[in-house]
């Protein structure tokens, strides 16, 4: 059997993930995440009214990634990402389940070649992207902004 | 005795004295669940590690079955054994502590196929008189090392399969075991040979390893000149659900129709509950399913003549980055009942 015949029987017959099943749960679930998050902003505004609009947003943003580590350690995230996609990955909880999941994974390497180094071989590319864009974004800033 | 140019029948056909098969739990509650020798309730099993807790599943598989056959670590002349980690280190951790010579072997999922026919050869041959053969895998070592760390969150694509945890060991000897109404023999095979179709998704192994099982079954048959229907069981190794239709596609691309009674090890390991997508996949999903499920049939009578085909996608983890399309190979091993 020829090669190019086979592939292309493989790309038609090739079960596929649902689409529209994909799309309405990262949608329902990353929507729902971010509720999460608006609540959180919420209650500490009604805690500390005064707070600077630059510190709720921190604040916000620091107990969603205890969060997203926190259920990533008790083995809960996973199974939501199984399901979620896309909806669990791209909210920031998610950017914490790629660090933690890979520094639990390497724990038995020791800390500094399994934690340490191993950290961020799946945010690694996240990072290394968002520092190279926020240069970009900062450099044109100041020359027309 | 050499028929064509890759497929052989013994004058002296290799005895199987026994099997033994240690799995985890998930495996447990799978369609072969009954039939394994030893469920672990932690697949972890006291270990720090997963990969020290998978070279603890082989040094007890093979340990279990010499305790099965009977049989002191002095007389098995040769272990033939290899698993999916990195140096295969679970199948040469697990021969540290025994006293035989060690052949490690390595064909990805197809190394029980691979050290079932070099077993029997050696043993047809008068070479040594008693081997092992066995393979291990495990889902959690074999997640970290091909794939991503356990607890992120993806999803996994539909052509996707789950490795087993587990090791299956079988015995060959010179000699019939004592005491068993049917003799099980290994009675000749054919070597796979590596076959690349160009498929490069990873998720998508049964597409990758199809083509290769394909052209073991289709030179077996020819050059042996038996007729798929010589065989009461035909079984593939961990193809999947998928993998078991691009077979039969191939075949009767080329003239050959599979009968009914072709099963793949892989696609009938777990329940559909499990959620394990295409099915079982690993070195341990043929050895598991091989010495629970179909030798115990042999052993039984149930079925007389099998051909076991474990197939293997020889990749690494960086060959796909690399852009490198995966390779796979499948080798053939009749096995009858007299």
């Amino acid at each position: 059997m020829e090669k190019e015949r086979y592939l292309e029987y493989v790309k038609q017959t090739s079960p596929k993930t649902s689409m529209v099943r994909s799309l309405f749960l990262s949608f329902v679930v990353g929507g729902l995440i971010c509720c999460i998050g608006q609540f959180i902003a919420d209650m500490i505004k009604l805690a500390v009214p005064n707070i600077s609009k630059e510190m709720l947003s921190s604040a916000t943003s620091i107990i969603l990634i205890f969060l997203g580590s926190f259920f990533t350690g008790v083995g809960l995230y996973d199974k939501l990402g199984y399901y979620a996609g896309g909806g669990s990955i791209i909210p920031i909880t998610g950017f914490a389940n790629s660090i933690v999941s890979p520094a639990m994974e390497y724990n038995r390497e020791g800390v500094v070649f399994g934690v340490c180094a191993k950290m961020f071989t799946i945010a690694g590319p996240i990072i290394v992207f968002g520092i190279v864009a926020s240069v970009i974004v900062g450099l044109v800033g100041m020359f027309f902004v | 005795m050499k028929l064509g140019e890759r497929s052989y029948l013994f004058k002296n056909p290799a005895h199987i004295v026994c099997g033994y098969t240690i799995v985890g739990p998930k495996e447990g509650e799978g369609n072969f669940g009954t039939e394994f020798d030893y469920v672990l309730t932690d697949d972890l099993w006291g270990e720090k590690s997963y990969e020290l807790s998978e070279c603890k599943i082989h040094r007890e598989t093979i340990k279990g079955a010499l305790k099965k056959a009977g049989m002191q670590d002095s007389e098995l002349g040769l272990m033939l054994a290899g698993d999916l980690l990195n140096e295969i280190v679970a199948s040469s951790f697990a021969a540290r502590e025994f006293q035989s010579a060690f052949l490690g072997l390595y064909n990805a999922c197809a190394t029980f196929g691979e050290a079932l026919l070099i077993g029997s050869m050696l043993i047809s041959a008068g070479f040594v008189n008693n081997c092992s053969c066995s393979t291990s895998s495990h889902f959690s070592s074999a997640e970290r090392q091909y794939r991503y760390p356990l607890e992120l969150g993806t999803q996994r694509t539909p052509t996707s399969q789950w490795t087993v945890t587990g090791a299956g060991c079988t015995i060959l000897s010179t000699v019939a075991p004592e005491g068993r109404e049917f003799d099980v023999q290994i009675t000749g095979g054919t070597m796979g040979r590596v076959v690349d179709m160009g498929v490069d998704d990873e998720t998508n192994m049964g597409a990758a390893m199809a083509p290769a099982a394909a052209d073991t079954l289709i030179t077996h048959f020819r050059e042996t000149g038996r007729a798929p229907s010589y065989y009461d069981a035909i079984y593939t190794g961990d193809l999947g659900k998928y993998g078991m239709k691009l077979v039969k596609y191939i075949c009767e691309d080329e003239g050959m129709t599979l009968p009914p009674n072709y099963h793949d090890c892989g696609a009938m390991y777990y329940t559909d509950k499990q959620k394990t997508e295409q099915g079982g996949s690993g070195a341990g999903c043929s050895s598991t399913a091989f010495n629970a499920h179909i030798l115990r049939k042999l052993q039984r009578g149930e079925l007389k003549r099998v051909l076991l085909v474990p197939t293997g996608a020889l990749l690494s983890r960086d060959t796909p980055l690399q852009k490198q399309t995966i390779p796979g190979i499948a080798h053939a091993v009749s096995i009858e009942v007299f």
